[in-house]
């Protein structure tokens, strides 16, 4: 029997199709906690290359050495590595006005605000300290707001980021 | 040990088609190069990047060469990238590094433990099929079209006299002509990439 929470999760399958109905070529990501399964996903398809880096900051670095090759990176992080990564967000690809969309894990989220996870408390302030616009996706009927996120980014030439408030049943 | 400009002229006898990401020694290679439409000269978007950058581009167009001209520093502030770039073998990728064992350009203050590391003994414990050191102009100058002719990814250590400047920023000669998005439109309109 699929649980009434099951039903509202954000599937993986949902999150492939809306990168492939973006046209993604690249994922520069780290793992984490929320995309184990999206992991196991485009691992398998073979329009997507995979590049893992070990920290996140390298993530906006690659990505804007693939849009400067003429092809759709995204970049998919855990909100600590977002944090992490602010001077080379803002070097490689604000400044280079490159269009990415960021997929970022959103840990520590709870729909009611009362966090216990510092990582949550600080991750849309830091997305407001650099300015970047956010779409918050919690389950599948939430997806198509990641083809807004692309099309934004493709309009403002900026990175625009997603916000995958899905940790605990979703993904995994 | 080198001089950067030239080393830079030493390998742009070699350099036939390939598109070069200059890093450290673009203020150099902007005088030398003949392709600027095929050049990168971004300065420093943020410093750490450049590996990355370059190994992207590779990455994005598989059938051009792309050469790097790293540096010690930043290669230290992101080492995790070479084990990426070993990762992913990107067959057109030649990792140059500049090794000048300081801070240039905030006033020569020493990169951590700068003359006991062995860059390309880094590179090849973390996967680079081949990895090189040059102190003198000489043999690189001998050595660089061979290097250029082998599959990659490369890593070529290089030794450099360091040129430290120690002007505030602000009063420093500008030797960038073209802005980091100009850079890259010029590249993308040669290569016939949609804008």
């Amino acid at each position: 029997m699929v649980s009434d929470v099951q039903n509202a999760a954000l599937s993986p399958e949902t999150v492939l199709a809306q990168m492939k109905k973006n046209g993604v070529t690249h994922v520069v990501w780290l793992p984490d906690s929320e995309t184990n399964w999206l992991f196991l996903l485009m691992k398998d398809d073979p329009s997507l290359t995979l590049v893992g880096v070990n920290r996140e900051g390298l993530a906006f670095s690659a990505a804007s050495g693939i849009y400067a090759g003429g092809k759709t990176p995204l970049i998919l992080i855990q909100n600590t590595g977002l944090m992490e990564s602010g001077d080379s967000l803002r070097g490689w690809t604000i400044q280079m006005e490159v269009p990415v969309v960021l997929m970022v894990g959103y840990r520590g989220y709870t729909r009611h605000g009362v966090n216990k996870d510092t990582a949550a408390t600080y991750t849309e302030r830091f997305l407001h300290a650099f300015n970047i616009n956010y779409y918050l996706v919690e389950e599948d009927g939430d997806a198509e707001r990641i083809s807004i996120a692309f099309a934004e980014a493709r309009k403002t030439k900026r990175p625009v980021a997603v916000l995958v408030a899905d940790e605990y049943h979703g993904f995994n | 040990m080198m001089d950067t400009a030239e080393m830079l002229k030493a390998f742009s006898h070699h350099r036939g088609n390939a598109i070069v990401v200059p890093g450290r020694g673009g203020r150099h290679w902007v005088e030398i190069s003949d392709k600027p439409n095929r050049d990168l000269p971004l300065g420093d978007p943020a410093m750490g990047g450049h590996a990355s950058f370059a190994m992207g581009l590779a990455l994005a167009q598989p059938e051009e060469k792309i050469v790097l001209f790293d540096s010690d520093g930043d290669v230290q502030m992101a080492m995790g990238i070479l084990a990426t770039i070993a990762e992913q073998q990107p067959t057109n990728f030649y990792h140059f590094m500049l090794d000048n064992a300081c801070y240039a350009t905030t006033g020569g203050q020493p990169v951590p433990n700068a003359l006991k590391i062995a860059y390309h003994d880094v590179a090849r414990a973390c996967g680079y099929p081949r990895a090189y050191a040059y102190d003198d102009l000489e043999p690189f100058s001998t050595d660089v079209g061979r290097i250029l002719d082998e599959p990659g990814p490369v890593f070529v250590w290089l030794k450099v006299r360091p040129e430290i400047e120690n002007k505030p920023i602000g009063s420093r000669a500008q030797w960038r002509t073209r802005s980091q998005i100009q850079v890259v439109t010029d590249l993308k309109q040669e290569l016939g990439i949609a804008i």
